[in-house]
């Protein structure tokens, strides 16, 4: 599933990261925030005004990535009980 | 020249940097520019354990070192030895946050990997520990190979045993080598491979975590709920906005009351002639017409240090980034534009948040289109004169709806200008928003008061060079030539501002103006609300014996002078035009030369001739 087709308070983790997608400083940023696979990912909140930009927890750290960047990221969604961070 | 060693502080934003700084350097700070770039560098001195002192050189926040923004690049150029003017850390003190491992460590492995002395501070080990997280920091020093001191700066808690650590490091400054371009270029790393490494890292320092409820969420989910969280940025915004009217008109009472005074004192002390008028009129009235904007501009600043230290001004951008990006901006524009209705001078300030260059330079060059509170004299006068004080419809009076559509004529330029350069001069794809919402905080009082001192600082400094060389200069131009008495020559004619205003005259005459509007808006660019008095001042001579009727019926005077279309007219170039003066200095050292600064001057006055011309046409038109 696409991260920003992911619904609110379903915990999961990063399947992959389509990197060329995504313009080389945006990739960069993104990798800083912490986006890598394996990673846990929750979608926290939804700006108002079109539910754009996004906000997620992202390991530790809660990260704002408008959709269009959200598309690039896939997510497993965690079965069962979640796993914190 | 000093050449006491120096050491850097770096680390992730958030990492709680600045709180170290202020908590080991205190008050001995001195905050500067780098060279060439519009980074601030702030330093201070601090004394190792055997008393010899160290500069300690507190960087800009960022994730590695592979630079983005003008910050991350002073950053680098500094570590690596490469900045100019700056000489090369003898040691660095990175700082991360224990409560974000993850990836702080990341940033850290790649500063440890320059082969630098460096200490770590593990800091806001409270906040993890708040978090449910138990970290070994001897475990964490082991794998990393490097000293780790855990540290709460905000509480001071820890700073011994990192000035400790510290002093052992600073050994001579035989170790303090210009790192090699090669070696440089190597430092750039392969970040996936380092986070998974950090990872791993911070997997085996975390000896124990449990799950604990999450304040930052608890509190988040209002603060980023689509309906409460903009009510309460709503909220706190009418509050700032209160604040910075209502507390600031007291202390803004005292700083003309002590100018005045001041006036007084100069005029007691020395005779009449060319040196009083200058100190009197011309430097403590014009300089006090700006340093008057000092309460303002410090309330403004203190709301936007507390909104910025407890984490909430990220959420704020978060909430408009979507309105913001309709005219190709981020989030992050919000906050500087929001500021600039205060003054645009700490708006622009404020931008410097921003990464993206071009985001940067659209949000500085429709700044001053925000109507600051200089302006309010100048509408309140012109306004009361003019429009009628009658209701158009239940508790909506003429007067407010009139101000309320010049607001808002200035947030619409604003608007259609940003979507104009964003597709011309600031070209360019838009550079989105990724940020890191930071966890809430408390934020720490002597911080916010260090933080408004610093902002009074290069406030006070400015007014008292360029701005009152601006204001002296138009006080010489006002005052000179001397109308021969018994000539029947108005001084306002006869002064060389007042040969400018006639040749400006011809200029403006088609957009409704005459000679003492004109007059009146060359000193308006020293400072806006100038006009005003500048207005007085042409008619109270013209009133000639008749001073003191000439002053208190301005309004009155302004009827017989003017006609509605002209007042529209007036009002509409002070929506659009360039002034103050201030600001354009600010834009000139914000964008580092002169180009866009006169960019602005350029632009804004093109907008304010056209749209004050189009009003007065339209208004005659029509017959009002």
């Amino acid at each position: 599933m696409r991260l920003d087709e992911l619904p609110r308070g379903r915990p999961g983790h990063i399947a992959g990261v389509d990197w060329s997608s995504l313009r080389p400083n945006e990739a960069r940023r993104l990798r800083e925030l912490g986006f890598d696979e394996g990673v846990a990912i929750e979608k926290l909140h939804n700006a108002p005004f079109g539910a754009d930009p996004i906000a997620c927890q992202v390991g530790r750290m809660i990260v704002a990535i408008r959709r269009v960047h959200a598309a690039a990221v896939t997510v497993d969604l965690t079965s069962g009980t979640s796993t914190a961070s | 020249m000093t050449t006491i060693p120096m050491v850097a502080l770096v680390g992730n934003p958030n990492a709680g940097k600045s709180a170290l700084f202020n908590a080991l350097t205190g008050a001995r700070q001195k905050v500067g520019n780098y060279p060439g770039v519009t980074v601030e560098r702030k330093s201070g001195r601090l004394a190792l354990d055997d008393g010899r002192p160290v500069e300690l050189v507190d960087l800009p926040g960022t994730y590695s070192l592979d630079p983005q923004s003008p910050d991350e690049s002073v950053t680098r150029n500094v570590i690596i030895g490469r900045q100019e003017g700056e000489r090369i850390p003898t040691a660095l003190v990175i700082v991360i946050d224990a409560s974000n491992l993850d990836n702080h460590l990341r940033f850290a492995l790649e500063l440890i990997a320059l082969g630098r002395p460096v200490v770590i501070a593990l800091n806001m080990i409270d906040m993890a520990e708040r978090d449910g997280l138990t970290i070994d920091p001897e475990r964490l020093s082991r794998e990393l190979g490097v000293p780790v001191i855990p540290t709460v700066a905000v509480r001071k808690r820890g700073l011994a045993p990192l000035i400790e650590a510290l002093s052992a490091i600073v050994g001579g400054s035989a170790n303090a080598g210009r790192l090699d371009e090669a070696a440089a270029e190597e430092s750039i790393p392969d970040l996936i491979a380092l986070q998974r490494r950090a990872r791993s890292i911070a997997r085996i320092a975390t000896v124990d975590e449990k799950a604990v409820r999450r304040w930052s969420r608890m509190i988040d989910s209002v603060a980023l709920h689509p309906v409460f969280g903009i009510v309460l940025l709503l909220a706190l915004l009418f509050v700032m906005f209160q604040a910075v009217f209502a507390w600031a008109e007291a202390p803004m009472g005292w700083i003309e009351a002590a100018q005045g005074w001041l006036i007084d004192l100069v005029n007691g002390a020395l005779p009449d002639g060319f040196l009083r008028s200058l100190i009197a009129d011309g430097i403590i009235a014009g300089v006090g017409s700006v340093v008057v904007f000092l309460p303002q501009i410090l309330i403004l600043f203190f709301f936007i240090l507390l909104l910025e230290a407890s984490g909430y001004m990220v959420r704020a951008a978060f909430l408009m980034d979507r309105l913001m990006a309709g005219i190709g901006l981020s989030g992050r524009a919000f906050i500087p534009l929001l500021s600039s209705f205060a003054c645009a001078i700490p708006g622009i300030m404020a931008t410097r948040t921003i990464d993206d260059p071009k985001d940067r330079l659209t949000t500085i060059l429709i700044a001053p289109l925000m109507t600051c509170s200089a302006r309010l004299p100048v509408y309140a006068v012109i306004i009361a004169a003019f429009i009628p004080a009658r209701d158009v419809g239940p508790g909506i009076g003429l007067q407010g709806l009139v101000m309320f559509v010049l607001y808002l004529t200035g947030v619409a330029g604003a608007m259609l200008a940003a979507l104009i350069f964003r597709r011309t001069i600031a070209k360019g794809v838009s550079s989105g928003f990724m940020m890191e919402l930071p966890k809430y905080q408390m934020p720490n009082l002597r911080d916010v008061a260090i933080g408004l001192w610093q902002r009074a600082y290069v406030f006070l400094r400015r007014a008292g060079t360029i701005i009152m060389a601006v204001t002296v200069v138009l006080w010489l131009l006002t005052s000179y030539p001397q109308a021969p008495e018994g000539s029947g020559l108005k001084q306002s004619e006869y002064s060389i501002a007042g040969r400018i205003a006639s040749g400006l005259e011809v200029i403006v005459r088609p957009i409704g103006f005459n000679h003492e509007m004109a007059l009146a808006v060359i000193p308006a660019m020293a400072a806006r609300e100038v006009a005003v008095a500048a207005l007085q001042t042409v008619y109270a001579i013209d009133a000639g014996d008749d001073e003191e009727a000439g002053a208190s019926a301005l309004s009155t005077r302004l009827q017989s002078r003017w006609t509605l279309p002209m007042a529209l007219s007036f009002l509409m170039w002070f929506v659009f035009a360039p002034q103050c003066l201030s600001t354009i200095a600010v834009i000139r050292r914000e964008t580092n030369g002169w180009k866009w600064p006169l960019f602005a001057l350029g632009y804004l006055f093109a907008l304010a001739y056209l749209a004050a011309g189009a009003t007065f046409w339209l208004a005659t038109a029509l017959g009002l």
